[in-house]
Formats: C-alpha cells, structure tokens, sequence
C-alpha cells in the first residue's frame, strides 16, 4: 500500500490505480511473421524483477489515464513517474 | 525409523520432563558436491527432497533454504487442502496430493493434523451456480467427491451462513467437497524435513543461492553465502522468487509475484466446522484447532515482494466475510501477514523441465500450493530423478506457454484472483 502521483491529477492513494504490468513490451510489428517462441515470449514471459521495475499504471478511479512507473519491488518505493510515450529515466 | 514416535515415546519422555527429545533434523554445513540440490526448504522443496531420497534412491542430495524450514509460504497459508478442479489435469494433480494426505500423518511418523472437515465453495449468482454445478460433474466424472448443496443445504451444513435473500451478494447455493480440509501447515515441513533428514538429506538453512553456474546448457553447481556447491541436477522450488533464480540461469518464466494476506482472528470456542470459500465475495474462512479463524485475503494486483500486502484488500475480505457470517461483526483480529505468490497466466503451476540441462523448476502454484505439497514433492522428485514428467504432471510443463496448450483454472481457483 502507498500513495502514487498521478501525473494528471497528483497524490493519491494506490487503491485508485490498477497496475498494467511490465511496461515497454513493444507489440510485435509483423505479428504473421512471429514464431510460437516469440509469441509466448510477448505474451506470457516476464522479468518480474525483485528490485527496480519498470511498469504501467492506470488510474482507474480517477483520470483513467495511463502511465509508467519506476518501482522498486522489494520495498513498493516509487523512483520515477513518466508519462506514455515519454523516454523512462535512464539511471 | 531412528526415534518413531508413539505413545511409549511420549510417556517415557514425560519422565525426563520431555527434556531429553533429540533433534528431528540435523544441521549440517554444505558438502563439496552433491548429487541433486533442491533450492528452498518450504513443503513443496522438503517433500521433493523426501519423495527423491525414499522413492528414487537420491540420499545424497540438499535442500537449501535461504532462511528457516517453512518460513516462507508453507508457514503463511491457510491450510486448505482440496481436490476439486474442473479440469482433467488438474483433477489428476490435486487429488493425487489429496490421496497422499490422507495417510501423510502414518507415512511420515509424524502427526500433520490433517482433517477431513469438508471444503463448501459458495454460489452467489447465476453464473456461479452453473460454474459450480458443472464443475461438481466435471469432478465426479474425475473420481473427485463433490455434491451440489441449495441453499437450505448450505445453511444446514453451516448453520452461521446468513443465506437471507436480501444481503448484497446471496447465497444461491454451494459445493461441497467432503474428502477436503486442513492439515497443520508447520507440521508438513518438519515432517517432511524429519523424514528427509533421517534418509540423509543434508537440510541446509541460513543458505542463500546467489548463482546458477552453467557450463553451455548443462548446470554445474551453485553459488551460495556458504560458498560454490558442485551439483547436475538442480530442481528450484522458491515459490514467489521463482522468477529470482531463474533470472540467475538466464531464464525468464511465465510469473508474476504478488504478496497474498490472509489474517486469524483472537482465539473463540468451535463455531466453524468446515472450510467455506466464496468466489465471487471473495472471502474464505475456517476455524484452526487453536480457535482462531483463518481467514484468506486477495492478492495485490501489482508486482511486490514485500510479504505484507494492501489494507484495502483485508478490508474487502472482513467486508464480505461480516456480510456472510454477521456473527463474527464484534471478533478482534490478531495478525495479519502477507506471503509472495508466484502466479501463471493460467493459475495452474509448472513442475517442468528447462532447456538447461539439469535445471529443473516447481513453480507458479500461486494462491494455491499448499494444498498440493506432497504429490508436487513426489511428481518433482519423479521429474528430477527420470529427467522425464510423470504421467500426472506432463501437462504442467513450460512449454504450455509456447504450444498454447494452457489449463486455465482461474475459474475453478474457487477464489477469484
């Protein structure tokens, strides 16, 4: 349990936001051409990190608006907040 | 066995003051090699390493175990143990495990408390009452006891249900699986670790794997805070941190980690003989030996491996449960603690082989392992020491996720995830 900032509409609990993921899985371009591996590489595969993890947020209960988030999953600390289609923090 | 313990045991141990009890496990360093490491000492991994040393002749092999013997998930639970999936596979899977229960207690010299005290899974609407009713034909059809129970049944096996029809979520019904229960989830590790230990199991707590050493594609050994151990077969059964070890082989697996609650209540006389689970409130209950009720709680719906878990979630589950039973409106709970799950997309475990040779994983039982620990320990063991599935868990390999050939048992998870 903490608090995200919403990068629309500011602090607000973690209850109000549903969690998307692991972001930056970029759907395959061609998918016709993706062998089975691939297919379950993109669909199921996961590096479901102990430690800085990159993920997607949706603030599901209040702007229904996407974004990314940098958290750290041993401890739920949030690093970064960067919003779609922006590059995520490098270090 | 070395010390059965019985009834003469105990009274000759009650007249030294129960003083003189030796040790059930031992407490060895890390030999140089061996010739299978099991990596994490919860049910699941003590099981595999009894069912390898017993069934396969495997006795120099180790349990690694990064803290204390069931300190993880094995210790977390609820206790619930049932068979009653709806599809074929997992019928085979679970009641397998529900068979070896049934005389675990005899088997391991060891008292696991297992009752047979009947799992009810209720029905809330519509939906649930055809998902539930096809899922006891699709049991029977599998040999799995299961009866549909209306809602005068429902209240009559458990008379605390409120089943009026003007709460918010009514009970329309349930299933009832008679052979199911609980069983003394400590119990089950030291049991197994007992056994384990007195066929010569080295049993290595305080030991953390920090490395998979691979020579190509065959496993050599592995680095651990007591140093390199040499070893050809690894089979990892780390439960939520799954996903960590295979990250050191250079694997990515099919998982996503999420701390699961659950919380007991303060210590009552009997009022809850049975274990109810509702699916669509989601909100589980039983009452343990000591009088506390268990009660499970959801996971997070984000990747955590903080072992507590969000308020909002206890607080959705003590909503539901004060719905069902308004009995226990005025009971204190006493802790609450969360565990990390390791869950599939198909809410159905692996007990795999890898394309690493040597490397084998038991994992993605998500929110429900325990229930399965002594048949995965034995399929696992099964798997490592023929390098082959076994028949029961042939179509729980990693490769599902690449055929497609899923068994999705989210619905028949009983709870929804």
């Amino acid at each position: 349990m903490f608090l995200i900032n919403c990068p629309y509409c500011g602090e607000r609990d973690q209850s109000e936001f549903s969690c998307g993921g692991e972001a930056h899985i970029v759907r395959p371009k061609q998918p016709t051409e993706l062998s089975d591996d691939q297919w379950a590489e993109y669909l199921f595969m996961r590096k479901n990190i102990k430690g800085i993890q990159f993920e997607r947020w949706n603030h599901a209960h209040g702007c229904r608006k996407w974004f990314n988030m940098v958290r750290d999953t041993s401890n739920d600390k949030i690093h970064a907040i960067y919003k779609m289609g922006e590059k995520p923090p490098v270090e | 066995m070395k010390n059965k313990y019985s009834i003469l045991s105990l009274v000759k141990n009650a007249f030294s003051q129960h003083e003189n009890w030796k040790q059930a496990w031992g407490d060895p360093e890390p030999k140089k090699e061996y010739e299978a490491i099991i990596i994490g000492g919860g049910g699941h991994g003590l099981a595999t390493a009894y069912y390898l040393a017993k069934k396969h002749n495997m006795r120099n092999i180790a349990v690694l175990e990064k803290g204390w013997i069931g300190g993880g998930n094995t210790g977390r639970n609820t206790t619930i143990i049932r068979s009653n999936y709806l599809w074929d596979a997992s019928a085979g899977l679970y009641d397998h495990a529900l068979k070896i229960w049934e005389n675990l207690s005899q088997e391991l010299n060891y008292n696991i408390m297992f009752s047979q005290r009947g799992v009810m899974n209720l029905a809330h609407n519509l939906q649930d009452v055809r998902d539930l009713k096809r899922r006891t034909h699709a049991n029977r059809l599998n040999g799995i006891d299961a009866v549909w129970l209306n809602t005068d049944q429902v209240k009559e096996f458990c008379p605390i249900i409120n089943t009026s029809p003007d709460i918010r979520y009514p009970v329309l019904g349930g299933t009832l699986q008679r052979r199911a229960g609980t069983a003394r989830h400590d119990a089950v590790a030291w049991g197994y670790a007992r056994g384990a230990d007195e066929m010569g199991v080295d049993i290595i707590q305080n030991c953390e794997v920090e490395g998979i050493k691979r020579n190509g594609d065959q496993v050599e050994g592995v680095e651990t805070s007591k140093g390199f151990i040499k070893t050809k077969k690894i089979g990892v059964v780390a439960a939520g941190h799954s996903s960590v070890i295979a990250n050191m082989a250079g694997l990515k697996l099919p998982l996503e980690s999420k701390p699961l609650q659950a919380l007991v209540s303060e210590p009552v006389k009997p009022i809850i003989d049975t274990v109810v689970m509702s699916n669509a409130v989601h909100a589980y209950v039983s009452q343990s030996d000591k009088g506390e009720l268990v009660i499970g709680a959801g996971t997070d719906a984000y990747v955590s491996y903080t072992q507590r878990g969000s308020h909002d979630v206890v607080e959705g589950t003590l909503k539901a449960i004060l719905e069902l039973y308004p009995i226990f409106s005025r009971m204190k709970m006493l802790r609450q603690w969360g565990g990390i799950v390791d869950i599939c997309p198909d809410a159905s475990p692996i007990i795999s082989k890898t394309n690493i040779k040597g490397l084998y994983f038991n994992c993605g039982w998500g929110t429900g392992g325990f229930k399965a620990t002594p048949g995965s320990g034995d399929l696992f063991a099964h798997t490592i020491a023929n390098d082959e599935p076994h028949k029961l868990n042939a179509a729980f390999n990693l490769n599902r996720f690449v055929s497609g050939d899923l068994v999705d048992e989210h619905g028949a998870a009983a709870v929804a995830h």
